[in-house]
């Protein structure tokens, strides 16, 4: 078993924070293409479409006959070959991680890598493949043991690739939805030291306010994301201890772009969804960047949950799209910036949610407790873009497959 | 040589003879705005981004964008903010004459009823009995109705909005068509958040101050603080809200002159 994570003593006031290194990040563009698999939680790897066979590393031509590679989904088993433990290193990033250990690996799928290997995997054994992102975005492979080994996830050298909730300090922007305190709840259930929650109308009451602010380690907190003062302040309080920030604020309105749409809705949106994000981002970035390699609850992640719309736009939701388009946006430019700094910045895909704004939409919608189990399984995955119901899932795989059909098909 | 009216009041307000109090709340982010049901669209609240603070952005000057709607905070209502209103000449703020933001206040208190009974309304009967005891209400004068609500800004108690509406006190349409029709008011000044009682949307009429006032061309002034520093009779109103285009109202800074009380 996996020695289990301990809950970390309060920081020594005297002891400089480790600065959060990356690892290396110069990587071939063939690299950042496996990269947009590992964010999406897919085993790849490349094969030849000539002859047929798997190859890693990442690489511009077939090493064996010089056809052209395409990325697939592998069979992730894998038997580990050989295995060593680092103890020097001159990177700066893995100079703070010694000892690191890494095996070789016979992947059933062919080819041998060289991999991260969790701590319960040795010579010989069986393994899991995963694709994973490391802190500075690159695309890793890590060997994870066979069968239900405890404490799996508290591998340590593992959950330098995660954002896991356990022992994390969360902040959960908008508590006054169902969704928002559906995720609260799912992240003390996974180990979270404590949750904080965003109200952004403390003096008005909200359906479910009595059993969150009962909820042990679970504390409301004014913020509303409109306001750029309220933002800053919450910030200016508890940006140095919070880990994780989920972003689940928004404005979903119905509405065209010509026909039965109000200004005054598209405005309150995009101030809400968008500019809101970019308030959350300025508030907390920098103090999630600064914590990035801060033990076990250093800061991880930035999780926004946003309309899968936002990929396509969509009639009837006109400007919900839009603002989630921007957020979209908003959130590659947030992830390229954050990268460097050691920081997740996540986005769960959501379909309509089963919510008071969606009741005009035919089912299936997304349940507020399956958006919340989407977003902790993201969390304890560390994976970048994640789908939460159905309608995501397929409207994701619809628009990975032809944007701009999908865009037509949305807005018919 | 005669001092006319206005010199007077130069000299009084030098001497100190007549005071300025303010009856204004601050803009502030937190000030909260009329909430109306989900499905319709709402009041904006106040909200001011840094444009510059002496930094890159503007190195020697400070300055804010900002934010709102025409009825956050402290704001006054014109005759178009309603439909009664809506084809009355004159009926925009940038079109009232601003002979009206200058008049005199009469203020009825009803604080100690507001404070028994958070709905309470103010009928005709409440009224005459009120001048049977204080005398008549002047023609042309803003009705101000101390509730005291002031002091319950920053709680929950100031919108005091629970599951089946809101809950403050207001006139009914008879209040309104006798201080319209009888004492030609120039408008209703109160504290809460609206001219009407919380649960006026159930009156008959419904929303009477609202509907009967800019029916009438007369005026709304909300959110007012500290209406139980003025005297019953006396005190000179000064609300001017901002000339926009077409608008239907505007939050705005309002004072009371009272003549200080000898010693």
């Amino acid at each position: 078993m996996t020695d289990p994570l301990q809950r970390p003593r309060r920081k020594d006031p005297l002891r400089r924070t480790t600065l959060g290194h990356v690892p290396p990040r110069l990587r071939s563009r063939a690299a950042m293409e496996m990269a947009t698999h590992a964010a999406q939680g897919r085993f790849v790897l490349q094969t030849c479409e000539s002859c047929d066979r798997a190859t890693y590393p990442p690489r511009d031509r077939c090493p064996n006959c010089w056809g052209e590679l395409v990325w697939r989904e592998q069979d992730a088993g894998g038997q580990v070959a050989a295995e060593t433990t680092i103890r020097h290193s001159t990177d700066t990033y893995f100079r703070n991680h010694m000892p690191w250990r890494i095996g070789t690996v016979r992947l059933d799928a062919g080819p041998t890598a060289i991999v991260h290997l969790h701590g319960e995997a040795g010579v010989g054994d069986r393994v899991n493949m995963v694709l994973k992102l490391d802190r500075g975005g690159n695309p890793a492979l890590f060997a994870m043991p066979r069968g239900d080994v405890p404490n799996m996830q508290d591998d340590p050298q593992f959950r330098s690739f995660t954002a896991d909730p356990k022992h994390r300090r969360v902040l959960v922007t908008d508590g006054r939805t169902d969704t928002g305190q559906a995720i609260a709840r799912a992240l003390l259930d996974a180990g979270a030291a404590k949750v904080f929650v965003g109200d952004c109308a403390p003096l008005m009451r909200f359906a479910g306010k009595q059993q969150l602010a009962a909820l042990d380690g679970a504390e409301l907190v004014p913020l509303d994301v409109t306001d750029t003062h309220s933002v800053g302040n919450l910030a200016a309080q508890l940006g140095g201890r919070i880990d994780i920030v989920i972003n689940t604020a928004g404005q979903v309105r119905e509405g065209g772009v010509a026909f039965g749409a109000k200004l005054s809705d598209l405005q309150a949106g995009l101030d809400t969804g968008v500019v809101g994000l970019m308030r959350l981002a300025q508030a907390f970035g920098p103090a999630l960047g600064a914590r990035s390699d801060d033990g076990v609850n250093s800061a991880a992640a930035f999780l926004d949950v946003v309309p899968v719309s936002g990929l396509s736009g969509q009639s009837g939701y006109s400007g919900t799209a839009a603002s989630a388009a921007a957020r979209l946006s908003l959130l590659s430019g947030f992830r390229g910036e954050m990268q460097k700094a050691g920081i997740r910045v996540m986005s769960v895909l959501t379909g309509p949610v089963d919510d008071a704004w969606h009741q005009r939409l035919p089912q299936p919608k997304t349940a507020p407790s399956h958006l919340a189990r989407t977003v902790v399984a993201a969390l304890r995955d560390g994976q970048e873009i994640s789908c939460a119901g159905d309608v995501a899932k397929d409207l994701f795989a619809r628009w990975r497959a032809d944007p701009l059909l999908t865009m037509r098909e949305e807005n018919r | 040589m005669t001092q006319t009216p206005l010199a007077a009041l130069s000299q009084a307000l030098i001497t100190g003879g007549v005071e300025c109090i303010d009856l204004t709340n601050t803009l502030s982010p937190d000030f909260p705005v009329i909430v109306l049901p989900a499905e319709f669209g709402q009041c904006a609240p106040f909200r001011m981004e840094k444009v510059s603070r002496y930094d890159d952005n503007g190195p020697a000057w400070y300055w804010n964008n900002i934010s709102m709607n025409e009825h956050t905070g402290t704001h006054f209502d014109a005759p178009a903010h309603w439909v009664t209103g809506k084809d009355l000449p004159s009926n925009t703020v940038d079109a009232v004459p601003v002979q009206d933001f200058v008049a005199p206040a009469v203020v009825i208190d009803i604080s100690d009823e507001a404070a028994a009974d958070e709905d309470f309304v103010v009928t005709r009967a409440f009224l005459e009995d009120w001048e049977a005891r204080h005398g008549k209400i002047p023609d042309r004068h803003w009705i101000a109705l101390r509730t005291d609500w002031y002091k319950r800004v920053g709680t929950p108690d100031y919108l005091n909005l629970k599951e089946d509406g809101a809950h403050s006190p207001g006139p009914d349409g008879g209040a309104m068509d006798f201080l319209v029709h009888q004492r030609n008011c120039i408008g209703l000044a109160v504290e809460t958040v609206g001219t009407d009682a919380g649960q006026a949307f159930h009156f008959d009429p419904p929303l009477p101050a609202h509907s009967i006032l800019h029916g009438n061309g007369r005026y709304g002034l909300q959110c007012l603080t500290n209406l139980d520093k003025l005297p019953t009779f006396g005190a000179l109103i000064v609300a001017c809200p901002l000339k926009i285009e077409g608008g239907s109202g505007s939050p705005l800074r309002v004072i009371a002159l009272v003549e200080r009380a000898q010693a």
